[in-house]
């Protein structure tokens, strides 16, 4: 089954309207929660009335910061521990500042309306250069400067390197702050009916998020139930411990019902976790082929108002993924993470990755500009050769697993006929009547398969393994717990693919079940690529333990020795015997017959297996893009977008293509489309879907996708993981073709999102 | 006050507030859950149903506009004979991932193709252009409606 | 998510509705499609105490060839003047205008009416009315008056309706076999115009060229059409297209992009036609 493409199990029920999204659930005595958010990015909150709020009929209360002041803080950065609404002072606009609980959903928001809060507003810093001004004033007390985190990521220091190297350059590149913006928003429903609560929520990792409520109720773990139902998307920004993960359970305690909250789409922009934000200062020293020498890369992040946990840290592995696919000696990074009076950052597809895939091919793209070289020439000279695979990287613990980097750039440029595009682009030059063409290549590589344990600690997580339980039923039938939680992926179909290899029985045979901490073992969750990596490998490894169980089963009631038994259609087989056959329900029935069983033999057909990668893994491609550039608008147009991706053995090339497209989308959608903007005043000018621009049908091109398949060999299954790779690909092939089709120009750079205008004022200012 | 609506062909009488809107009556007071709400800016799609045949989104309706009426939403399209024509399209094309915004989708793409049962890739984009997708990047669904076309079109 | 309460009253004839308006003074708002009345009533940008549906009045949505004019009816949706054989022949402009707005399901219950009557500077329907010379039909306690295009559009979101005033009517010089041309600019292919122009040649010659999303209200490009009618090239008259306008200076556009985009279109307006 691995390698087809068949339909998912999972439609069914998400084509009928059968799906179970957090929403969707009702319980009975159901109250909704709805939070007062701040109006104001920096000021004391001065009072908050919320008489007339309390004597709407069916509102059951309001509360404020001071009535949880018992339970312990969300988790959060070591000195900076954050409460679960704003007390004293709000830090951005949309930092939540009460909660309401209504009968229904509709006085619920009449109620949150009528609370009043009265601020005393503070001087705003709603950029990290106001932020960093000699003059600013700290958010937090114990943040002087601003500056949450300073930190050397490697302890080179390249001076003398990039002094000795032939040519220099340096650039300013901004990886603008985009929202995740899943289609359905943040949701939490709460019922605490016994000692502890049953949560459905829309969250990434169900076991974490279970571990983290019993914490702050002092509860232990089997009292708490967690389950993540359908998630409608969730692209990293479902992986923050929002406050409402916790006050919703709280509120069912006290109030004795279930509480249920979920957030519109205007709350979702200001309060559930933006993405990138980095400034990226770079030096590069090069020689005269293009050869990368020496890099120094100086980072900021904006991490907003509130600094997460997670987002504090995230620049770490963009710096660990500086070099990109080159063989660049040396490498000095350092980075900063910045409090401003914005929302907080943290993760968004990619997380940390697609900042610095888009800092090196942007500067390769430099290099060859301030060379005269041809872009793909001064990418062939630095490319990590096959051969030197596994290849361990300036970074300690840093080693890509086995790819073959220059192929996937030959058939990238094979396919979109490079050389006939270079010539259409002369012709277009010579002709003013014609739209500008541009050509932009991206050799990517990026981390996968999250994982190892060492590594996953750091974001506070209990491993980095994947657990995975095959249990066969009487009847033959399987069923596969999983740790993951999906919301999109595929999972039930691509695990049970994987499954039904190892364990030779028909994919309609086999169920995948996850999200729920009452029925599945101690599981990790779905982000960083790591599904087929790491949860796959589990899939794997408990099934082939049950396939060798019940071939020694079979062997019993056959009669024969267990090596003499073989596979085959629906059973198994004495070699060289063909009337001496078992049918694998026959086996899976026997192994719940102790008389029948050989002395000893534990009851039942099942294996739990804890996957624990060696290392991550590093899925990786070439994309090209090509855009066309209206001369009098700006507008630019995407002709074409060709990928080539190599994330190991591809488990089932129907979602597999999903995967790549929807990350290819939403990297278009940085480049073209999508920025968070504040005014001075910290007030967010793109809060909703009329303002901030996610991208429709029209707006998209179709995308070319071609593979290499490449094993990784860091894991049996040899996949590298896939669901990261186009959103790291393409904001980089976008803006490089932007760039490439305005050089002549004199233009080097063009900053993302490359909208109309700018791109138009870009032309201007050059001409 | 009181409206009447049939849903799905079945008629449904309530008593409700002049402000309910159409997508939470289907959702909250008819248990009908598979319309999905994902804005509040009347931009996404997700809460596409079909209203006396064509395709509207519910959020930006009254369930008081719609009386006298009929719905058909995402719960009314599969048959006995199965899933329909657009609804197998997704499922053979891979045209959904996390399903969210999937029944909309569907309903938009159906209204699409009663009124234009052969439509041009670009067709199908235009006639989808009020329905977001953040998982899909948009090209399997455009490959989902072709499927569709080709097999039995709006049924 | 959730607008405020409010009664609803659900008109059987334009009096009903009339008597209603003045019922109920300033509290009141009609609702037509709802296209623009709800989702700012869903963001609580508006809070009317009384809604008076009139989406039911058929006897509002036609489209008539009455003589040389088209009749088309307050309640038309947008969706009817993309498809009605009439305005394809007479009024093909409108069609196109129509066309482009927002997706099926804005189109499908957004009226032509509740269009012109919002105000947006950059409502499409506003552009073509404009440019194809068109009169309000607007009715009131105090009778039936007409409106000329020209002076229905006050503010932004402003019209020279009164209070107690319904819209019922609009009138277009029909102009079958003349030649047209609708130009949008927008961010992405879902949302308003940026800067959109219309341009309509008219029956005595020369050409009609309305702009939108270049200031508090839709307007005509009187600049450029005086430059055309004195013989100016079209893409001379075009730098003229701007002229006049205060387009604004927000986070959809600047203004200098925005004029500049207005110079665009109407070129592209005058090579189109
Ligand atoms: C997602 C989305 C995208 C859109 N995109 C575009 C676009 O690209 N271009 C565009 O032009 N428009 C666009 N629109 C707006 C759309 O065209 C609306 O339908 C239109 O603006 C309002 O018409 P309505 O019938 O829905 O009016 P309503 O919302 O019912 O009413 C609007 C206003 O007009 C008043 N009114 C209505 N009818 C009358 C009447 N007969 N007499 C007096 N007053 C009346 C109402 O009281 C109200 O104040 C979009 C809307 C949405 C939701
Ligand atoms: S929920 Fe109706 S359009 Fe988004
Ligand atoms: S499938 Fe997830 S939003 Fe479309």
């Amino acid at each position: 089954m691995i390698g087809s493409a068949v339909p998912r199990k999972e439609d069914a029920a998400l084509l009928t309207g059968r799906g179970t999204f957090v929403d969707d659930i009702h319980r009975p005595g159901l109250l909704h929660m709805v939070y007062v958010h701040s109006t104001e990015a920096h000021a004391l909150i001065s009072g908050i009335d919320a008489e007339e709020a309390r004597s709407l009929p069916g509102v059951l209360g309001v509360w404020t910061a001071r009535d949880f002041a018992g339970l312990p803080p969300r988790p959060s950065v070591p000195g900076l521990e954050r409460g679960y609404l704003a007390g004293d002072k709000v830090h951005y606009v949309g930092e939540p500042v009460a909660v309401v609980v209504a009968a229904d959903r509709y006085t619920a928001a009449d109620a949150a309306r009528a609370v009043r809060v009265a601020y005393e507003p503070l001087p705003v810093m709603a950029t990290v250069a106001d932020a960093l001004a000699p003059d600013a004033v700290p958010i937090f007390a114990p943040l002087p400067g601003n500056l949450a985190l300073e930190q050397q990521v490697t302890p080179d220091d390249v001076t003398a390197d990039l002094e000795a190297a032939p040519n220099r350059l340096r650039a300013r590149l901004v990886n603008q702050r985009c929202a995740g913006t899943p289609i359905e928003p943040y949701g939490v429903l709460a019922d605490w009916a016994g000692a502890g609560p049953t949560v459905w929520a829309t969250v990434q990792a169900p076991h974490r998020v279970r571990a983290e409520i019993a914490e702050r109720f002092g509860l232990a773990r089997h009292l708490v139930r967690v389950i993540a139902p359908d998630v409608g998307g969730a692209f990293g920004v479902k992986s923050s411990f929002m406050p409402e993960l916790f006050l919703a359970p709280e509120l069912s305690r006290r109030l004795g019902r279930p509480v249920k909250y979920v957030e519109t789409r205007g709350e979702h922009m200001v309060h559930t976790y933006h993405g990138r934000d980095q400034v990226q200062d770079v030096e590069v020293g090069f020689d005269a082929e293009g050869r990368v020498l020496a890099l120094d890369v100086t980072i900021t992040v904006n991490v907003g108002g509130v600094p997460d946990p997670v987002g504090i840290g995230l620049a770490t592995l963009t710096s660990y993924m500086l070099g990109g696919c080159y063989r660049i000696p040396k490498i000095a990074a350092r980075f900063r993470s910045v409090v401003t009076n914005t929302t907080p950052t943290a993760s968004y597809r990619g997380a940390g990755r697609p900042e610095a895939s888009f800092l090196i091919e942007r500067v390769v793209d430099l290099v060859a500009r301030e060379l005269g070289k041809d872009p793909a020439d001064v990418r062939k000279v630095n490319l990590i050769q096959p051969d030197e695979m596994p290849y361990q990287t300036p970074f300690e613990g840093i080693v890509y697993d086995e790819a073959d980097y220059p192929a996937a750039l030959d058939l990238l440029l094979g396919e979109l006929d490079y050389a006939g595009l270079r010539a259409e682009q002369a012709r277009r030059l010579a002709d003013p009547a014609a739209p500008l063409l541009g050509v932009g290549l991206s050799t990517f590589v990026e981390m996968g398969g999250f994982g190892p344990t060492p590594l996953f600690e750091q974001f506070g997580y209990l491993g980095g393994w994947e657990s995975a339980n095959v249990r066969l039923q009487p009847d033959g039938s399987v069923i596969v717990l999983v740790g993951t939680a999906p919301h999109g992926q595929g999972h039930q179909t691509a695990l049970a693919q994987i499954a039904a290899d190892q364990l030779n029985v028909p994919f309609e045979a086999i169920s995948v079940l996850y999200g729920d901490t009452a029925v599945v073992q101690e599981g990790t969750g779905t982000m960083g690529s790591r599904g087929m990596p790491v949860a796959g490998n589990a899939v794997r490894q408990a099934a082939a333990e049950v396939a060798a169980k019940a071939r020694t089963i079979a062997a019993h009631m056959l009669e024969a020795d267990a090596d003499d038994v073989v596979p085959i259609g629906d059973g198994f087989q004495v070699n060289g015997a063909p009337e001496a056959t078992v049918t694998l329900a026959a086996v899976a029935e026997r192994a719940f017959k102790p008389h029948l069983l050989p002395e000893g033999t534990v009851l039942g057909l099942e294996n739990t297996a804890y996957f624990e990668p060696k290392n991550l893994s590093y899925p990786s491609g070439a994309h090209g893009c090509v855009v066309e550039i209206d001369r009098d608008t700006g507008r630019v147009s995407i002709l074409r977008y060709v990928c080539v991706d190599d994330c190991g053995t591809v488990i089932n090339p129907l979602t597999a293509r999903g995967q790549i497209h929807g990350g290819v989308a939403q990297g278009i959608a940085q480049a073209l489309y999508e920025k968070v903007t504040f005014d001075g005043d910290g007030r967010p000018l793109a809060a909703s879907l009329e303002d901030y621009m996610v991208p429709g049908p029209l707006d998209l091109p179709p995308y070319e996708t071609h593979h290499i398949e490449t094993k990784s060999s860091f894991n049996p299954l040899g996949a590298k993981g896939l669901g990261e790779a186009g959103a790291t690909a393409a904001p980089q092939a976008v803006v490089n073709a932007v760039v490439d089709a305005l050089a002549h120009l004199g233009v080097r750079d063009v900053e993302m999102p490359c909208t109309p205008e700018r791109v138009w004022k870009v032309m201007h200012d050059a001409s | 006050m009181r409206v009447e609506i049939t849903v799905n062909g079945q008629p449904h009488s309530r008593e409700i507030e002049p402000r309910l809107l159409l997508v939470h009556f289907l959702r909250d007071t008819l248990s009908l859950t598979g319309t999905h709400i994902g804005c509040d800016t009347s931009s996404c799609g997700a809460c596409t149903v079909l209203l006396d045949g064509v395709a509207i989104k519910s959020c930006t309706v009254l369930a008081a506009q719609a009386d006298g009426c009929a719905v058909t939403t995402i719960e009314g399209l599969a048959g006995e004979d199965g899933l329909s024509p657009v609804q197998e399209g997704f499922r053979q094309c891979h045209g959904l991932q996390c399903g969210f915004c999937t029944p909309g989708m569907v309903m938009a793409a159906t209204a699409l193709l009663a009124e234009r049962p052969d439509p041009t890739e670009q067709e199908i984009r235009n006639g989808l252009k009020g329905n977001m997708c953040r998982c899909t990047g948009y090209q399997m669904i455009v490959e989902s409606v072709q499927w569709a076309a080709a097999n039995g079109g709006a049924r | 998510m959730i607008p405020a309460a409010f009664s609803y009253v659900r008109a059987g004839s334009v009096e009903e509705a009339l008597d209603e308006l003045s019922r109920h003074g300033g509290a009141a708002r009609l609702l037509a499609g709802g296209h623009s009345l709800l989702p700012a009533m869903k963001l609580r940008r508006a809070e009317p105490g009384v809604l008076i549906d009139i989406g039911r009045l058929r006897e509002l949505s036609y489209v008539r060839a009455d003589g040389d004019r088209i009749a088309v009816g307050a309640l038309t949706s947008h969706r009817t003047l993309e498809r009605d054989p009439v305005v394809a022949e007479q009024v093909p402009l409108l069609a196109a205008a129509a066309r482009r707005i927002g997706d099926q399901q804005v189109r499908n219950r957004g009226t032509i009416g509740g269009s012109l009557a919002h105000a947006d500077p950059a409502a499409d329907l506003a552009g073509a009315v404009l440019a194809l010379d068109g009169v309000l039909v607007a009715r009131g306690p105090s009778g039936v008056r007409e409106i000329p295009a020209r002076e229905f559009f006050t503010g932004r979101c402003r019209n020279a309706l009164a209070a107690a005033e319904l819209l019922t009517e609009i009138r277009l010089p029909a102009a079958p076999g003349r030649s047209y041309a609708f130009e949008k600019f927008s961010r992405r292919a879902l949302d308003w115009a940026v800067v959109g122009v219309a341009a309509q040649e008219r029956p005595g010659g020369g050409v009609a060229v309305a702009l939108i999303g270049m200031g508090p209200t839709p307007v005509r490009a009187t600049a450029v059409e005086e430059a055309l009618a004195a013989g100016t090239p079209a893409a001379e008259a075009a730098r003229l297209a701007a002229q006049g306008c205060e387009p604004p200076d927000n986070a959809v556009a600047s203004a200098s992009y925005r004029a500049h985009l207005a110079e665009v279109l109407v070129t592209r307006a005058m090579a189109a036609l």
